[in-house]
């Protein structure tokens, strides 16, 4: 079956894709009618029975004008940018409309979230932006996303599912109070993580990321109404950092994670050269946005190999579940 | 530091929002809303149209001065006293009459709290249902056809309250709405004629139901015929299966009344039977159909005499037709009379009841009959005297009448001398059972005029009239109408021949003059009305069996009914998905190119089989003609992946098209 699969490529919505059913409105339309058509009957009103079989027909018809609404919509997902575990992933959903008539009261939504609407002008295409909340690191997929109007009366609804391939990464949530590690090699004895210190060279702006620290954020810039800015410096004395798995023994898997992540930002932020060190990976020290990326994919998509007694350990863990199901895939 | 991801700081997943109405969808559904009401603007209390106009007021100033609400218990004040007032105006909140005020109340106030999309969908509903009440009032033409607007409006407000997040115009909701309205009455033709019909009323109906219709009465007094001659709207209107009789033979019998009291007459309760009343006819019978209008009354009118039944119906021993239920619809029937009758012996209690006199009642009229049985105590010869009574001496026909006092009978006969059609009947009834002949009282209507271009009769208010009938040994109940001794002309021509003060009758009862080319347009118009309750008001149960039974496929049964609506429905639907089929082709450059290349194969003897899918036709025409076989693939290929690939690339459509013209086979 087609539909039942998630797709790489964009969907078109064919007839046996389309289902259509009555809503709540349409229920409480045809109780309407019945009561109109019981009054006809006992009042012997003529018109009372045209009028409430015309009713009936335009809402018969309106089943027509819902499926042809979605009949031909051409849906593809352009995904999600990457997110921190905790915030919410914006899946950006692209439809298109091939048809040289407009469409109306086209909506999607993601389970019981309400859905996002939009029209569509003849021969032309709306995005559609879902929200959904990333619980865990990984990779997140919406699953199955549904396609529907109520388009024109309200009475009925015609949906369609669809479900692309296309994923959303989602880091670790940057969490830990540990400071940044001691640098390993060379250096003027600095590196103990406290930020702000030193003598460190004005650099420029970047753009904010999460896990900057605030003291950096160029405020003054912002106040201006510009994009939040963050001031960043060389430091070309500090010594590299190495983000290590082992400096974290004492914990398990998922808070050791969010301590690396929220390690990178840091460092980032302070703009010093880091290499992360995973079991099984090892990232050279580097600087800048591909490199923080690079980083954060890591420990997104990081499986930990454990073994019996980490196992056990994970049992009494209030994240227990999600890291079973890390270890498990 | 609180950081944005913490989970303490995601928001609660609050209950969805509410969808607001947007100002066009509210301005469309207010319009709807104070059309659907307004042609009952006259029949509410004032204080409650006032209340409607001022809260629909309100409402759209709200929405176009960007307001808030008022506060809810504003809205509960302003609920509680509208309900207040609808049971002080009727006494009761249900009913007719208090329903409609309760229903126009209550949506005035709801428009007030309403801000959200369910609010919207329940304002509709509200307004489909002041629609329908409309027509409780009226079904004729122009009101139906108003009302047709009113859906169309409602219909659009109900396209916009759910079409959220349109910067589009407004019109094309309209136009939407106008085309399925056009597509739904084909549909609803179908259920109206087809739809098995159930003879009502299921329950009880309030008992204002019909309040305020006109028709006779079943008694009579002083003064209650000429009240109703003051209507020109038609009472019924007949088609002759053969001749017209001449307007002398048209008596409309209806009540037949027996008990004077001194100044009414009372029709005293007569059970109907469902056969009707035997009779010798003497002549010919006269075939014809009766297209009565409602008139919350048990009976039907007929010609002197019925001789037949219309279904769910009975006839009393006066021969008045009498239908189970009231006619509060427009209906339908067919009749047979016999002009020249001859009746059976009135029994026993007939002859009582048609002998019965209030004790000692009108002296100066008693002694007049004695005086005239003297002379000739042969009940003939009592009928003569009374009609030279009023024939020669100065008896008045008019529509305005000096009131009676104290002994009616006596002050009418030797005092006043001028009266309408009651009087005369009511002091000939009383003659003559002073002199011991039994009579009675019958209300009907007289006459009636001929709309030569529709080819029918129609018979108004203002046609109503009151005769009387007599017992004569040998011949039975003779009709005999004193009126017409006085004027001649109101039985032989109608009413506006009979009187001098024409002014007094309504405009449509009068001949000639200035308006007369007016008058035939108003002729022209009852045509169509005319057509309208006998094929569309009066299509209810008996007529459904009636036309669908003529039709020639046997009796019509529920089953049968039924199934022939699902046939015709099923096709009406096949016949839609064909149209729809092919307008998307038209639509659609990729099926329109295949079409034009299986086309062209097909004139040189290579067409493509219903079932064949694109390759398989692509592949046998390769094997039929080889030196084509490289187009044709190229073509079927590319369809292929068009027609059945997830996207159609505007560039290979282009190309596709390009091909198919080129080709040639």
């Amino acid at each position: 079956m087609r539909g039942q699969r998630p797709s790489a490529e964009p969907i078109r919505l064919t007839r046996r894709r389309i289902y259509i059913l009555p809503t709540g409105q349409g229920y409480a339309f045809a109780t309407l009618l019945f009561l109109l058509f019981l009054w006809s009957i006992n009042y012997s009103n003529s018109m009372g029975f045209a009028f409430t079989f015309l009713l009936a027909a335009v809402a018969l018809n309106s089943m027509w004008q819902a499926h042809d609404n979605l009949l031909g919509l051409i849906v593809d997902s352009s995904g999600a940018e990457p997110v921190f575990a905790g915030q919410e992933a914006r899946f950006a959903f692209r439809v298109e409309n091939p048809d040289p008539r407009p469409r109306y009261g086209i909506a999607l939504q993601w389970r019981d979230q309400p859905p996002r609407h939009t029209d569509l002008p003849a021969s032309g295409a709306a995005v559609v932006t879902l929200t959904v909340l990333a619980e865990r690191r990984g990779w997140l997929r919406t699953g199955r996303v549904r396609v529907l109007t109520r388009y024109p009366l309200g009475l009925l609804q015609a949906w369609s599912w669809v479900e692309f391939e296309r994923a959303c990464l989602v880091y670790p949530q940057p969490r830990g109070r540990r400071p940044l590690p001691a640098a390993l090699s060379g250096g003027a004895g600095a590196g103990l993580g406290d930020q702000g210190f030193g003598s460190e060279d004005y650099a420029g702006f970047r753009l904010y990321a999460p896990g900057d620290s605030p003291r950096r954020i160029a405020w003054k810039a912002a106040t201006r109404g510009g994009p939040l800015l963050v001031k960043q410096f060389t430091d070309q004395v500090r010594p590299e950092l190495w983000l290590d798995w082992r400096l974290l023994g004492i914990d398990s898997v998922e808070p050791r994670l969010a301590q690396l992540c929220q390690w990178v930002l840091k460092a980032e932020g302070e703009g010093r050269r880091y290499g992360l060190l995973l079991p099984g990976a090892r990232i050279a020290p580097g600087r800048g946005d591909a490199h923080r990326r690079r980083c954060l994919e890591a420990l997104a998509l990081f499986t930990y190999a454990e073994d019996v007694s980490h196992r056990h350990e994970t049992a009494v863990e209030p994240e227990g579940p999600t890291k079973t199901r890390a270890a498990a895939g | 530091m609180r950081l944005p991801w913490s989970r303490r700081d995601r928001p609660r997943r609050a209950p969805p929002p509410v969808e607001p109405l947007t100002a066009s969808a509210l301005t469309w559904l207010l319009a709807a809303l104070a059309l659907a009401v307004a042609p009952q603007a006259t029949e509410l209390s004032v204080w409650l149209s006032v209340l409607f106009a001022a809260l629909v007021g309100w409402r759209g100033f709200i929405v176009f001065r960007n307001r808030a609400l008022p506060p809810r218990w504003l809205l509960l004040l302003v609920a509680t006293l509208a309900g207040a007032g609808v049971m002080i105006d009727h006494r009761t909140l249900f009913g007719r009459d208090a329903g409609v005020a309760l229903l126009t109340a209550m949506t005035a106030c709801k428009l007030l709290e309403s801000r959200g999309l369910r609010d919207g969908v329940v304002l509709v509903f509200l307004g489909y249902l002041l629609v329908m009440s409309n027509l409780l009032y009226s079904q004729d033409i122009p009101l139906v056809t108003y009302l047709l607007a009113v859906i169309l409006v409602m219909l659009t407000a109900q396209v916009l309250i759910h079409r959220q997040h349109a910067g589009l115009t407004a019109l094309a909701p309209l136009r939407l709405t106008g085309r399925m309205v056009l597509l739904a009455i084909p549909v609803m033709l179908i259920l109206f004629v087809l739809f098995p019909r159930i003879p009502g009323p299921l329950w009880g109906l309030p008992k204002d139901a019909y309040k305020g219709r006109t028709g006779l009465s079943e008694q009579m007094a002083p003064g209650s015929v000429s009240e109703l001659i003051r209507s020109d709207a038609v009472a019924f209107r007949v088609r002759f299966a053969d001749a017209v009789p001449p307007s002398n033979q048209r008596y409309w019998r209806g009540p037949v009344l027996w008990h004077f009291d001194g100044r009414r007459w009372t029709r005293p309760e007569e059970p109907p039977v469902k056969t009707p009343i035997p009779f010798t006819p003497e002549g010919a019978a006269v075939d014809y159909a009766v297209v009565l209008e409602p008139s919350n009354r048990n009976w039907l009118f007929a010609l002197d005499l019925p001789a037949r039944l219309p279904p769910r119906a009975g006839m009393t021993p006066s021969f008045q037709l009498l239908r189970d239920q009231p006619v509060n619809e427009v209906y339908r029937y067919e009749m047979r009379s016999y002009p020249a009758y001859r009746t059976a012996e009135p029994t026993a209690m007939e002859r009582s009841r048609g002998l019965q006199l209030p004790p000692r009642a009108n002296p100066r009229a008693r002694a007049l009959v004695a005086e005239w049985r003297q002379r000739d105590p042969q009940p003939e010869a009592l009928v003569r005297s009374a009609l030279t009574l009023f024939r020669e001496q100065p008896f008045y026909y008019t529509l305005n009448p000096p009131e009676l006092g104290g002994e009616i009978v006596d002050d009418f006969l030797f005092r006043t001398r001028r009266g309408f059609c009651e009087h005369y009947a009511s002091a000939f009834v009383f003659l003559m059972r002073a002199g011991g002949v039994p009579a009675r009282v019958v209300l009907g209507y007289q006459g009636g005029e001929m709309n030569a271009l529709g080819g029918y009769l129609m018979v108004r208010q203002s046609d109503a009239h009151a005769w009387a009938e007599v017992w004569l040994e040998g011949r039975g109940w003779v009709r005999v109408d004193p009126t017409g001794a006085v004027a001649p002309n109101r039985v032989q021509q109608g009413l506006y021949a009979a009187l001098s003060d024409s002014r007094l009758l309504p405009f449509l009862a009068r001949h000639g003059g200035d308006s007369e080319w007016l008058r035939q347009l108003a002729l022209g118009w009852d045509i169509l009305n005319n057509s309208w309750n006998e094929w569309v008001l009066a299509y209810g149960p008996e007529r459904q069996k009636e036309f669908l039974s003529g039709l020639g496929f046997g009796p019509a049964d529920w089953t049968g009914m039924t199934v022939a609506m699902l046939i015709a429905l099923g096709g009406f639907g096949v016949l839609y998905a064909g149209w729809r089929w092919r307008s998307r082709l038209a639509r659609d450059p990729v099926a329109r190119a295949w079409q034009r290349f299986c086309a062209r194969l097909a004139r040189r003897g290579l067409a493509r089989g219903a079932a064949e899918g694109p390759l398989d036709f692509a592949g046998r025409v390769a094997a039929g003609r080889p030196e084509l076989a490289a187009g044709v693939w190229e073509i079927a290929r590319l369809y292929a992946a068009l027609r059945y690939g997830p996207v159609a690339p505007p560039e290979q459509v282009r190309q596709l098209r390009q091909l198919t013209r080129r080709f040639r086979a």
